[in-house]
């Protein structure tokens, strides 16, 4: 299974922004919470995503515990040429991943 | 027989039934009046989003066009949907760079930071969030030409997210 999902809108039209939905498979451990015996269990959230749209970084969300355990950001990006989102994150532990998407522009 | 007319008047300083009952109405009233206008005031103009006002510090912050959409009431406060919308054309040189969401009540109060490094003519995000207890969110649209945008929005949370490991 992968670790995130992105969906972009299905008709893109060159020049107008489109929708693109991600949702990051990660708990998001606030480092606020316990385990049964009472040890802090240690922080560990997604700190950056960033998306590339072939090639140019076209949208980056600072993240923290805030977010909830899988977290779904949705944004626009204008459509300029047909080619590739490349979606990249972080974690406090160093874990990097990062997922694909086709973009098809049309006109 | 009962004839008004032949009943004794009402001495004087018998205050009439309809005097006492409009003191007994405007005295509670007056008395709400200064409590209430500092609480509307404040949920207006003065948000207490420690965050959001280190962020702004001493910059002029308009409202109005930036909107921060949550559910009034979020029954599970882990996963509560936000939404922020800025609808533009925004004028050259003076694109949303960044959005900040920032927190009142939780533990790490910079929730989230949004930046757009191309410009877009509007501004549409959709995110989840976890709120520690009912709160104040604050939304705050950085231009580039360094202007500010702020919304605000209160919201009741019935299950705060967990943060002592229950």
């Amino acid at each position: 299974m992968a670790d995130a999902r992105i969906q972009v809108a299905a008709q893109i039209r060159r020049g107008e922004p489109f929708e693109v939905k991600v949702i990051i498979r990660h708990a998001m451990e606030t480092g606020f919470r316990l385990t049964d015996d009472g040890k802090p269990i240690a922080r560990n959230v997604i700190r950056l995503v960033t998306c590339h749209y072939n090639g140019a970084e076209v949208f980056r969300a600072e993240t923290s515990s805030g977010l909830s355990a899988n977290p779904y950001i949705s944004f626009f990006v204008i459509a300029r040429d047909s080619g590739e989102l490349v979606l990249e994150w972080i974690d406090d532990t160093g874990v990097k991943g990062s997922e694909r998407a086709p973009v098809v522009v049309a006109g | 027989m009962t004839n008004p007319s032949s009943w004794p008047a009402a001495p004087a300083y018998l205050p009439r039934r309809r005097a006492v009952l409009a003191a007994t109405v405007a005295l509670p009233l007056a008395s709400l009046v200064p409590t209430l206008a500092p609480l509307t005031a404040r949920a207006e103009d003065k948000p207490d989003v420690a965050a959001f006002k280190a962020y702004v510090g001493s910059r002029r912050v308009s409202t109005g066009r930036l909107k921060l959409d949550v559910p009034r009431i979020a029954d599970n406060g882990n996963t509560v949907p936000v939404k922020i919308q800025m609808i533009g054309p925004f004028a050259a040189g003076a694109e949303v760079r960044s959005v900040h969401l920032f927190s009142e009540k939780n533990p790490v109060p910079q929730m989230a930071v949004f930046h757009f490094p191309v410009a877009l003519p509007r501004i549409e995000l959709e995110s989840r969030v976890r709120l520690a207890g009912s709160q104040r969110l604050m939304a705050v649209a950085t231009l580039a030409d360094g202007s500010l945008h702020a919304a605000s929005a209160d919201i009741v949370v019935t299950v705060s997210a967990c943060l002592d490991g229950s």
